[in-house]
């Protein structure tokens, strides 16, 4: 069943005189509990995509279907509920709020969604469990190392368990050995279904990816689940 | 996101800047402690001078010589533009109108006093029995005036206490005699102690009988008569009647003016009310400027979180709860800030009165009340800005900025 369905996509930045097609005419398809990379120099418009997809941007034409709704028509309130039940973002650079604890950080989706204490303090405490972090519940994110604060980020991800999960180029930030862990943290996740895509420079880490999508200036160049062309 | 998640992010978040916090939270307080203080000084000021003016006397109306103000054409004016001096028989006409509980005339001079070798000026005031009663004069030895016709001028005298300290010393001092201007009186009474008010001493005043200080200061002539009503609601027929009376026996002729204590009051009452409100509008620009300071460090808060911004965004807040987050961490700064001006305030208003005892610095409940609520509506009317900017932020391009 398709998670996400892109009918020609078109997003056009103005810069100055110049209109620049970040995304050009775009279709794609993924399916539930697929694991995708995102691949492409930089310019090609794989961020754009992630945007697109994680609906903190909206395409200026095409339409988008989250689970068979088309969610490009929603209020900007209603794709926030969207963001918030469905969707998990990873960032590169982690994005933690520097004064709440690891503990805090994890519950903020239960806590922007309304979710009373009580629940969200057992999800957290499941959360850190399940992620290794159980000694870590009340270190704020400047007494954490880099792999502690990606897990953290990770588990904020997931709190809300997600059908799809968005990971920009979540190991740039990380020696080999710590990016390892995360990637594989994220493959277990997957593994257990959900769908996740990947936005990465990292050859290595792309070609682990069930399917590669290479993008070219706008468009998909390369995709590995389509004969190669 | 709930209420109370709400206001313990919005207390977070202001913990994790306290520099900025704690500014802004100054400027606040310093502008309710202004309102309250300032407030404090102007009704403590009313409060002063309308207690004062009370402690002249009850349902006052005074009588003085000549006319203020214009009464339109008058033809006696036409024929003898001089008034006639007020006498003591004007005063005493003035007893028998209804309404009138007591009269006092009043003729004042300045004289030497001497006993025993000390010699000092004095303000000698001519009257009667009845006018310590009026003036809610009290005596510590002896007693007043005697109560007998006011034509005669009994050589006696009632003094104040610090005349008594200066001439007598340690010494009791009635029974002894004075040496007034050119006179020996023998000291009746002496005055309690109380201190300045409005001008006359009367700690160093020398009270004889009027027919007495007439002849010392040769004239006829009075400074004042003082009546005093039998109630409040008498004073303004006490009024008409002692303007009527006094018309007749000065051949139809309105050449006296006739006060009230209680139009005073009022007077004063009114015009300091208004000095306090004129005090209390100034103190609220203070609070004005606060609430800008507000909003200047909401308005970086914005900028400064707008990676947080960004990441509530894409955690799936709607703007509604990223500007009811931004708001309430404005609203607590102001209200942090009005608390603790009031109780700075408070504080100011007590040291005002612990060092100067005589004044009654109290703010007035209107101020406090308008103080704090201003410091509340402007905290929150200038968070507004703020957390609008805030919930525009395009979360693409906050993310950006980490």
């Amino acid at each position: 069943m398709a998670l996400i369905e892109l009918k020609g996509i078109e997003r056009v930045f103005q810069l100055g005189d110049a209109a620049v097609h970040a995304l050009a005419g775009l279709d794609l398809r993924i399916d539930n509990g697929e694991y995708v990379a995102v691949m492409g120099p930089s310019g090609s418009g794989k961020s754009t995509l992630l945007n697109l997809l994680g609906l903190l941007d909206r395409p200026n034409s095409g339409t988008y279907r989250l689970e068979g709704r088309d969610v490009t028509t929603l209020s900007a309130d209603e794709q926030a509920r969207v963001r918030s039940e469905r969707i998990g973002f990873v960032f590169q650079s982690f994005h933690l709020v520097p004064r709440l604890t690891a503990a805090e950080n994890i519950a903020l989706p239960m806590m922007l969604a309304g979710i009373p204490a009580r629940e969200r303090n057992a999800r957290v405490a499941r959360a850190l469990a399940g992620f290794g972090l159980e000694n870590r519940a009340d270190h704020r994110p400047d007494q954490l190392s880099g792999g502690q604060r990606q897990r953290v980020a990770i588990a904020r991800a997931t709190i809300m368990q997600p059908a799809l999960i968005l990971a920009d180029e979540p190991t740039g930030n990380l020696d080999r050995h710590t990016g390892d862990e995360v990637v594989n943290l994220l493959e277990s996740l997957n593994a257990g279904g959900v769908t996740l895509i990947v936005v990465t420079h990292d050859q290595a880490m792309g070609a682990r990816a069930r399917r590669r999508i290479v993008m070219e200036d706008g468009r998909i160049d390369h995709d590995s689940s389509h004969a190669p062309g | 996101m709930r209420l109370a998640d709400t206001l313990r992010f919005a207390r977070d978040a202001a913990a994790g800047y306290p520099l900025r916090t704690a500014l802004s939270v100054l400027a606040m307080s310093i502008g309710v402690a202004a309102v309250v203080i300032l407030t404090a000084l102007g009704d403590g000021a009313r409060r002063y001078v309308v207690g004062q003016f009370a402690s002249i006397g009850t349902n006052l109306v005074i009588v003085l010589p000549g006319r203020s103000g214009t009464g339109g054409f008058n033809p006696a004016n036409a024929i003898t533009t001089t008034p006639r001096d007020l006498t003591i028989d004007d005063a005493a006409a003035l007893l028998r109108a209804a309404g009138v509980r007591r009269v006092a005339p009043l003729a004042v001079g300045t004289s030497e006093i001497s006993f025993g070798g000390r010699l000092r000026e004095v303000m000698v005031a001519g009257s009667v029995s009845d006018f310590l009663p009026i003036r809610n004069f009290e005596l510590v030895q002896g007693s007043g005036l005697p109560d007998d016709d006011w034509s005669r001028g009994a050589p006696v005298a009632v003094i104040g206490a610090t005349i008594r300290d200066e001439l007598f010393g340690g010494e009791p001092a009635v029974g002894k005699l004075v040496r007034v201007g050119d006179r020996r009186l023998r000291v009746v009474g002496v005055l309690k102690p109380v201190g300045q008010g409005l001008g006359l001493n009367t700690d160093e005043l020398v009270i004889v009988p009027v027919a007495l200080a007439q002849a010392m200061f040769n004239s006829n002539t009075l400074f004042r008569i003082l009546i005093e009503a039998t109630s409040r609601e008498a004073i303004p027929e006490v009024k008409e009647r002692a303007l009527e009376i006094l018309r007749q026996r000065h051949r139809g002729e309105e050449d006296v003016t006739v006060i009230t204590q209680d139009a005073i009051l009022a007077t004063f009452d009114k015009l300091l009310g208004t000095l306090t409100l004129g005090v209390a509008g100034i103190a609220a620009i203070s609070l004005a400027v606060a609430g800008i300071l507000v909003m200047n460090v909401m308005l970086v808060a914005v900028t400064q979180r707008t990676g947080e911004i960004g990441l509530l965004k894409a955690l799936g807040a709607p703007a509604r709860t990223i500007r009811l987050a931004f708001l309430t961490e404005a609203a607590m700064l102001s209200t942090v800030g009005a608390l603790l001006g009031y109780l700075l305030g408070e504080s100011g208003a007590f040291a005002l009165r612990q060092f100067f005892p005589v004044f009654p610095a109290y703010p007035p409940d209107w101020a406090v009340i308008a103080g704090l609520g201003t410091a509340l509506v402007t905290g929150l009317l200038f968070g507004v800005m703020p957390a609008r900017r805030a919930a525009r932020l395009d979360p693409v391009q906050a993310l950006m900025k980490h």
